[in-house]
């Protein structure tokens, strides 16, 4: 057992492995269970589950509820939540509809009009919670309705379809094709790239903590995960590459994790997130803008949940006034997977990311196999309790408050 | 039948590391007011709580006889079926509930399960009206002041068929005209029989109803007085409180005191709900580079509330008065704007509102000053930040296995170094101390204490804010008194001694008033 007060004692070589390993449990817990769901899948589906076209399909389908869960993941650290981002998906689909067939505005203004009005959006909610201090659940369960109203009001629920082919591709298309046959060129470039970059920043990293005499982790073990993600992001390159190459939403949503994960990890404004979630009244007398911080989130949730909703309008080639329901409920299941607590103050981007991704192979897999919506469901609500479960249990036994 | 209601004989209750009462034996003559004195932490709540079955029978040495027959309270059921009541300082009242309903909580006039809403009604406006108070029962009592509220529990203490009555700092959160009433009723009380005991730190109100006050210092009683048989003033009760010897528990530090930092004239700040209540009058002080001033004042006194409306407004509403800094009136209306005018304070309560509990040392030290370690796009250089804490772990002997640690899992004293850490990276130019040492051991006292000595040799003003006396008296140089949100003294250490300190924080009201008209 390692409890709260061996750790203030020095302990012995085999002592800290354990103890670092078990800290890193979670981590290590979330990637085995994603693994196991997919080895599962490969063998209960006979290998449909790892056929590149299905694991292009996999990305695509499921982007935007990856996009959505980066927002969220922010929004649950700070202690808030956000059950408006369905209907926002739906609204902003729908403007953007609007805009391009009736209004006929190319769709690269329209695009950006759309982002806009997304940051008008969680502007509106983020002044109620922040400034006038109504609680998160309450103005965001008002925009749920508010906002899937406007989204039918938009359409006169009607839906709109088609829209132009090159805006499609925002949600269903690839980057260009350089390979005449076989394997992709560019994909697997991209896939070699990543793990390049990977590498080295790791080992930058490493040896900065080592330059400043901070303690790493065990140099195996850092092997080890190194190995791992490399092989995966080369494995992951290749199997696209044998289909149609890199989906461009793929391209969007590696941008956006980089950017985001770097964010909440270093950035100034991502630490006063933290700080918030972790304790508002410590946060604030450090002199933390709390109001502001909350502000910015739901600005940048509405941004968020804009672009997920002009990638899913892409894909489906529709804007429908019923677009989007129930993804706030998967986008806060996939963060709270991905190791978030309800409390605020805990939870990371990759976290939220692997949760999403669960969710979309659960849905995926399940699909493949012919089982029933009904059950589906059961199964993903089994999965979160399931989670969050071995969160609390996890977190009890390590002596966690 | 014996005279005394109430005899704790040897009480021994003893916590980790603590031993918060020794060998303390209290007697309490039937149908008299018996008060207790003593510094804050000396063990007067702690006797109570062992008294009222808090502590439960068994986790203590001693016995208690209670109406000539040996007692074993298990909890606060037992202790109020036997006739004794304890009224907190914080009141236990549900606001959203009516008069009655809180009354009665627990004690439901019932039958059969069901409620009888006209008994409830009807018994709680008699027992109103015993507490002299008018309102109707059905109040909500969130609609009701504190003074009513007060009152109010008084009520239902009685509806327990209370023999005997304990008040925990009764009056600590009433204004003047609301205390005045209480007093009268506890005496109203006695002469229908109720036995009370009432903790207070307000002398002038114990001399006036008091029939007897026992003095506990340091987990200890030191003497009983009959308040009606010697000639018992507030100094003499003021010397059992404080008569302690001061050991050298504070490091030698010569001050080279220079420029005037910092001064507040006229600071008005009021109640944030009870917005009829000033909290701190008038108050002006001053700090000077290298100067470690210290500020006593009992609980309730406003200490806290002093410092933390100064710091950016963080506690109270109304606020008026004037800052100013090496002479030029500065704004600091957020915390922001008061740590970039280079005052920073570390508060009492560090699990609160000091500390991300959740998070690790670098990132709770790094937390008031993040913009120094961040480049451009406002990211943060934690490598930079890395060493910053481990600079702060070693030079001020942080007791952890690494600055990626827990703040939470760490010890009171390590926690507050912390919490210090956090404040001395800000660089600010005045630091409020806020109860620096509350909680934490022997040891790591020393330590903070040079701690405070090192920031005021760098040329930073010290604010030390204490209820512990000798502390005050060991570590700075020039002391506040601080009595009901009132400076009622300023005093250089070479003439301040604990009994002036504490007759200046129990100074009565007409005194306080008269000085200042």
């Amino acid at each position: 057992m390692t409890t709260s007060n061996e750790l203030t004692k020095p302990v012995s070589e085999a002592r800290r492995v354990l103890n670092y390993l078990t800290g890193q449990l979670r981590q290590v817990g979330l990637f085995t269970a994603l693994i196991v769901i997919v080895l599962f899948f490969q063998i209960t589906t006979h290998g449909i589950t790892l056929r590149p076209i299905n694991v292009s399909n996999l990305v695509i389908q499921n982007s935007y509820i990856l996009i959505l869960a980066i927002g969220m993941v922010m929004v649950i650290i700070a202690g808030h939540i956000d059950l408006s981002v369905g209907s926002v998906v739906a609204f902003v689909g729908a403007m953007a509809g609007v805009m391009i067939t009736e209004w006929h505005i190319a769709w690269p203004i329209a695009i950006v009009l759309c982002l806009i009005l997304g940051a008008l959006v969680g502007a509106w909610q983020g002044f109620w919670i922040a400034y006038f201090r109504i609680p998160a659940f309450i103005v965001t369960l008002a925009g749920m309705l508010v906002f899937r109203g406007a989204a039918q009001i938009a359409l006169q629920n009607q839906q709109i379809s088609p829209f132009p082919e090159a805006f499609r591709r925002l949600g269903s298309g690839f980057l260009p094709s350089f390979g005449t046959s076989g394997y992709e060129p560019l994909t697997l470039g991209l896939g070699v790239l990543a793990s390049i970059v990977l590498i080295f920043g790791s080992l930058r990293q490493r040896w900065a903590r080592h330059k400043y005499g901070l303690e790493s982790e065990p140099l195996w073990w850092f092997i080890l995960k190194l190995a791992f993600g490399a092989f995966l992001i080369i494995y992951i390159a290749f199997l696209l590459a044998s289909y149609s190459g890199t989906p461009i939403v793929l391209v969007i949503l590696g941008l956006l994790i980089v950017v985001y994960a770097a964010v909440m990890a270093r950035s100034v404004f991502g630490r006063h997130v933290y700080a918030i979630g972790g304790n508002l009244h410590a946060a604030a007398l450090s002199g933390v803008k709390t109001k502001r911080v909350t502000f910015l989130l739901f600005v940048n949730m509405g941004v968020i949940s804009a672009l997920a909703g002009l990638v899913f309008t892409a894909q489906l080639n529709l804007a429908s006034p019923s677009a989007g329901s129930g993804f706030e409920l998967d986008s806060i299941a996939a963060v709270f997977i991905g190791g978030a607590a309800v409390t605020g103050g805990i939870g990371t981007v990759t976290g939220a990311i692997i949760g999403g991704l669960i969710i979309g192979l659960l849905n995926n897999g399940m699909s493949i196999l012919g089982v029933g919506t009904e059950y589906q469901s059961l199964i993903k609500g089994l999965v979160l309790l399931a989670a969050v479960a071995f969160d609390v249990y996890n977190k009890r036994r390590t002596g966690g408050r | 039948m014996t005279t005394n209601i109430l005899e704790m004989q040897s009480i021994t209750k003893t916590f980790p590391g603590v031993k918060a009462l020794q060998n303390v034996s209290l007697g309490v003559k039937r149908g008299h007011i018996h008060a207790i004195c003593g510094e804050n932490g000396a063990g007067k709540s702690t006797l109570m709580k062992v008294l009222s079955g808090v502590y439960p029978a068994g986790s203590f040495d001693g016995q208690i006889v209670f109406e000539d027959a040996r007692v074993d309270f298990k909890n606060i059921n037992d202790s109020e079926a036997a006739g004794v009541v304890i009224i907190h300082q914080e009141l236990a009242l549900s606001p959203y509930l009516s008069i009655a309903e809180n009354i009665f909580l627990g004690n439901e006039q019932q039958t059969n399960g069901w409620i009888d809403w006209n008994k409830t009604n009807l018994e709680a406006s008699k027992l109103l009206a015993r507490v002299g108070l008018k309102d109707n029962p059905i109040t909500k009592i969130t609609d009701i002041g504190v003074g009513k509220q007060q009152l109010v529990e008084i009520a239902k203490a009685l509806s327990k068929r209370v023999k005997l009555l304990i008040l925990d700092e009764p009056t600590a959160a009433l204004n003047d005209e609301d205390s005045a009433h209480l007093l009268e009723l506890i005496k109203q009380l006695q002469s229908q029989g109720i036995t009370s005991i009432i903790i207070s730190h307000k002398l002038n109100e114990i001399k006036a109803i008091a029939d007897e006050v026992t003095i506990i210092r340091d987990g200890r009683t030191i003497e009983t007085l009959d308040m009606h048989a010697d000639e018992i003033t507030e100094e003499r009760i003021i010397k059992g409180m404080v008569g302690r010897e001061l050991e050298s528990r504070y490091p030698d530090h010569t001050p080279t005191i220079g420029e005037e930092l910092l001064r507040v004239e006229h600071w008005n700040v009021f109640h944030p709900i009870d917005t009829s209540r000033q909290i701190v009058k008038d108050a002006s002080i001053s700090v000077r580079a290298g100067e470690i001033v210290g500020i006593a004042g009992l609980m309730g006194a406003g200490r806290t509330e002093l410092a933390m409306s100064l710091f950016g407004k963080s506690y109270g509403v109304k606020i008026s008065g004037k800052v100013f800094k090496r002479g030029v009136e500065i704004d600091t209306g957020t915390v922001s704007k008061a740590i970039q005018h280079g005052i920073a304070y570390a508060t009492e309560d560090r699990k609160r509102y000091g500390l991300n509990l959740i998070d690790d040392i670098t990132r709770n030290v790094s937390g008031s000053a993040l913009g120094k370690l961040a480049g451009m796009f406002g990211f943060v250089d934690d490598h930079k930040e890395a060493t910053v804490a481990g600079k702060y772990l070693k030079s001020l002997n942080i007791k952890a296995p690494s600055v990626d640690s827990i703040t939470g899992k760490l010890s009171g004293g390590n926690q507050q170094k912390v919490v210090l850490s956090k404040w001395m990276y800000a660089d600010p130019e005045v630091l409020i101390l806020d109860e620096p040492t509350r909680g934490i051991d022997v040891g790591a006292k020393y330590e903070i204490y040079t701690i405070i000595n090192r920031l005021a040799d760098e040329g930073k003003g010290v604010i030390m804010i204490s209820s512990e006396l000798p502390e005050l008296l060991g570590v700075c140089d020039r002391i506040y008194t601080l009595a009901e949100g009132r400076i009622t003294a300023d005093v250089p250490r070479s003439q301040a001694t604990a009994e002036f300190l504490m007759q200046h924080m129990t100074r009565e009201r007409e005194k306080c008033t008269s000085d200042n008209v």
